[in-house]
């Protein structure tokens, strides 16, 4: 079986595999261009007199689970990364795999981390054929290499929820990682020793799973609640001594960042906000946990306050400063997909004003209109950007997977998507004359700003009206580039085999680009 | 053992610099080795710039290892030179083209209310400086950089005055101590330096020998301006002397090294400093020229800089140094004339184009005259205004 075949030009003018580890795709056909007729998934109907009567479901380990669940070879296996870098599931599930003997495993994660570098040992032995989710670390470079058997398969956070809730990818076994269960499977990441936040990334897994497990370090008494997943849902619950470390949640990227020009382009960020008239009273903004997002946050703060404004809303990665923003009454609510330490887990528990919400909800494509779509605006950062918008967030210039996809792309439905990116990095310029891979068209980008200068895509005719005698360094985008290309030199292009390795989906489940192999 | 001549910076928290190790050897050729986090892309260029520049300097068998985290051409150019220059005594100098936007000379009365300090031997501060609009930055040869870096400090500080663009900051050396500081001009002043500071100034006749050494490189006669820095007992006594001397357009203080020759230390309140700030004041004003503070070293703490620019601005001072970008705003601001001042000047402005359209000889408001330098001085403000508290 070849991992990618029948190769077309799509719609964004990208050669793309019509076929992907054997099963059928659709090309990506431009933006609002496609939309799926079919009825969805159709998981396996269960009768509750197949459970027990009192409800217990704890059996005595993740290995007995799995077994009980009927684990075999080419089965799909799910989890979800709610602790980031400090995840411990993944990789006891395909040790327990390796020791049954079992092989060609699909693992299907909401994202992986470098903490899952064990998983590469099981990817040469067979035990995982490959990974279908967001790459990075050790994993992007091995992908990259094309060592893995299978195509990677990149989905956005929204695009995962739908390819299992439309039937696209049917999950065998879902493995869900809850920081507090009941013997019922109640569960819930905010309870117990090692609490992580909502479990937003897993609700559809639950839904669709042939058989769902939970993984808990904690036992609550029945019930254990609140139950963001139902007991109702499980099939097994297990005990193990530990399922995670919540401090490798947050990373060094979760500290407001000191550069000067990064505070710069996040200052740029505020200023542009504010002169293209977004920044009102009851604002709805997504603001992420990165260094320069905390510190667009900084700013915007300051001038809400300045303006005695706030907003009705912030839709995080929920972080210390989006709580001190609710406390200090800048902002009416908090949805959280995502929780970045301590201070934001105890606002989720203690303030109703602080919702977790499902992904299906804020990005899914099939949602009967998704958040993403009211925000007014969202900041981004890029690894790469081009002269016509077009945006990368999983690669850098030479090709290599180094970042998760995440909600790049869901969140290109914004009212006005802002990506916040320094004009070069070690002398390689960011902004290129095409991007290396496409995860976002230029269709949907509306503004980049870095430290040397703003560039508006010039379809949004509205922002370029409102913000024209706002004094900020507004510049045609190709300036930008000349200007970052006398200080870099150009550099030479790197050099990528034809062969691919992964693909990036776009939202609605059609194939935008084609990620290859990086020689050397 | 053979003579190993090395130059630059390299580690994992280096970032636009390159560390350059030259060894000549007698037969083999050129041997250059390139270890870069760029090397993908970049690679045939730099080696292809190393042999160059070797060539240049008539090199034809050497080792060169070239260890690089980003380091742009400049960069690059001045650690082969600096290394090189270790090993072989040559007049000779690697120089790649100027920028046109280093070409511009500044006036006299230009705005310096903020002048950013970035040590000379670090390139990554540099690249960006100017974005963050100060009014001057100062590539400085003489604290912030280590006594053993000092030779190719120099060498990078002049090839950044050709290559990097500063955005209009007025362009700034600062000099080591005479009589070093007296060599560092070798390198500095044929490459568009628009002024010199000159450290520890404590008598008329030291800034006069810089003045002197000046004319006499300054071959293009590109215009060159003067900020001696007042840091002794002996410096602020001799303070109107120095701010009268040819070419000395600004007179600033140093108060680190002040408070330490009056045998004190600083305080928050600046008592045991405010004798030397009014003289400094009071002198630079006698001498029609500008008065420019001391840097505030404390980045955090942005509170204490905004009360440290109101003191400032009240005694006198039209500027001062920072050692942050984040502190330029607020400097600018800081300084910016207050709506007491604006109103002032406006009717001072006012009342003298009511005259010219009039064509009045003299100028009055209200019963008093107003003379030409008035007139000036209340045009500034309201420049300053305009200006001032805009960082854009």
């Amino acid at each position: 079986m070849k991992k990618a075949d029948k190769f077309v030009k799509n719609a964004a003018e990208r050669m793309v595999p019509t076929i992907v580890n054997g099963k059928r795709v659709i090309p990506f056909k431009g933006i609002n261009k496609y939309k799926p007729t079919h009825k969805g998934a159709a998981p396996r109907v269960p009768t509750c007199i197949d459970y027990p009567k009192d409800g217990n479901k704890i059996v005595k380990s993740l290995k007995d689970a799995l077994i009980k669940s009927g684990l075999k070879d080419g089965m799909t296996i799910s989890t979800h990364h709610h602790y980031r870098n400090g995840d411990y599931v993944a990789n006891m599930i395909f040790d327990i795999a390796a020791e049954l003997g079992i092989k060609d495993l699909r693992w299907f994660p909401s994202a992986s981390f470098p903490c899952h570098a064990p998983i590469i040992e099981h990817l040469k032995s067979g035990v995982v054929h490959h990974i279908e989710g967001s790459l990075n670390g050790p994993l992007g470079d091995f992908c990259s290499h094309g060592k893995m058997k299978g195509l990677g398969y990149l989905r956005s956070h929204g695009g995962r929820y739908r390819a299992v809730s439309d039937g696209e990818v049917h999950i065998d076994i879902a493995v869900i990682a809850a920081s507090g269960a009941d013997m019922t499977g109640n569960a819930n990441g905010v309870l117990g020793k090692h609490p992580f936040g909502p479990v937003s990334f897993s609700k559809t897994d639950v839904k669709n799973a042939d058989r769902t497990i939970i993984v808990t370090d904690s036992m609550i008494d029945y019930p254990c609640y609140p139950w963001e997943i139902m007991g109702n849902d499980v099939d097994f619950v297990v005990v193990v001594d530990e399922i995670g470390d919540p401090n490798k949640i947050v990373s060094g990227t979760t500290r407001i960042t000191k550069s000067p020009d990064r505070l710069l382009i996040a200052e740029l960020c505020a200023k542009f906000v504010d002169a293209a008239g977004i920044l009102k009273d009851g604002i709805n903004f997504q603001a992420g946990a990165g260094g320069t997002s905390l510190a667009f946050v900084h700013f915007i703060k300051e001038m809400m306050v300045e303006k005695g404004i706030k907003a009705r809303s912030v839709i995080g990665g929920s972080t210390k400063f989006l709580v001190d923003m609710m406390k200090e009454g800048l902002t009416d609510y908090i949805f959280d997909g995502q929780t970045f330490g301590l201070e934001a887990l105890s606002s989720l528990r203690d303030n109703p004003n602080h919702i977790p919400i499902d992904i299906f909800d804020i990005y899914d494509f099939h949602a009967k209109g998704n958040m993403v779509r009211m925000m007014d605006v969202i900041v981004l950062g890029s690894t790469e950007v081009d002269v016509n918008f077009n945006a990368n967030c999983v690669t850098h210039s030479d090709g290599r997977m180094l970042h998760g996809i995440g909600g790049f792309q869901n969140c290109m439905l914004a009212k006005c998507t802002i990506l916040a990116v320094p004009s070069f990095r070690d002398r390689i310029p960011v902004i290129k004359d095409e991007v290396t891979t496409l995860v976002a068209p230029g269709e949907l980008v509306d503004v980049i700003i870095t430290e040397r200068g703003i560039a508006i895509n010039p379809r949004r005719k509205d922002l370029i009206k409102a913000t024209k005698n706002s004094g900020l360094p507004i510049r045609d985008i190709k300036d930008l580039k000349k200007e970052v290309d006398s200080i870099c030199g150009i550099p030479a292009k790197p050099k990528l085999s034809d062969e691919a390795v992964a693909v990036v989906e776009w939202i609605d489940g059609t194939i935008l680009d084609t990620i290859r192999k990086v020689e050397g | 053992m053979a003579k190993i001549g090395t130059a630059g910076n390299y580690g994992k928290e280096i970032r636009s610099d390159c560390k350059v190790t030259i060894e000549l050897i007698k037969s083999g050729g050129l041997k250059i080795e390139l270890i870069s986090k760029v090397k993908e892309y970049f690679e045939d260029h730099i080696i292809s710039l190393t042999k160059d520049e070797l060539k240049f300097f008539g090199i034809k068998n050497a080792k060169i290892k070239i260890e690089d985290r980003g380091a742009l051409d400049y960069v690059i150019a001045a650690r082969i030179e600096a290394a090189l220059k270790q090993l072989v005594d040559t007049g000779k100098e690697y120089l790649l083209s100027i920028i046109p936007e280093n070409t511009n000379q500044t006036k006299r009365e230009r705005f310096r209310r903020s002048r950013l300090y970035l040590p000379g031997n670090t390139p990554k501060l540099a690249l960006n400086a100017g974005i963050h609009k100060p009014d001057g930055i100062i590539l400085d040869l003489e604290d912030s950089v280590a006594p053993a870096k000092k030779a190719e400090a120099a060498i990078l500080v002049r090839n950044t005055l050709r290559s990097v663009n500063f955005y209009g900051a007025e362009r700034m050396v600062r000099i080591n101590q005479l009589p070093q500081g007296l060599d560092d001009l070798e390198l500095i002043v044929p490459h568009n330096v628009n002024l010199i500071l000159v450290p520890k100034c404590e008598t008329v006749e030291q800034i006069k020998k810089v003045d002197t050494k000046i004319r006499k490189l300054n071959k293009k006669n590109h215009k060159i301006w003067l900020m001696p820095i007042i840091e002794s007992a002996l410096g602020v006594i001799n303070s109107f002397e120095i701010a009268k001397s040819d070419n000395v357009i600004a007179l600033a203080i140093g108060l680190e090294d002040y408070t330490a020759d009056l045998g004190t230390q600083r305080t928050a309140e600046g008592t045991e400093t405010f004798f030397a700030r009014s003289q400094i004041v009071n002198s630079a004003r006698a001498a029609k020229i500008q008065p420019i503070d001391s840097v505030f070293s404390d980045v955090n703490d942005m509170e204490a800089l905004k009360q440290n620019i109101l003191i400032s601005k009240s005694l006198g001072f039209d500027g001062m140094g920072c050692i942050h970008p984040r502190q330029i705003p607020l400097i600018h601001s800081g300084y910016a004339p207050n709506d007491v001042e604006i109103e002032k000047a406006q009717r001072i402005v006012n009342a003298y184009d009511d005259a010219k359209k009039k064509g009045l000889g003299v100028v009055s408001l209200g019963s008093k005259m107003i003379d030409a330098p008035v007139v000036k001085r209340a045009q500034q403000t309201l420049d300053k205004a305009k200006f001032g508290g805009s960082k854009q």
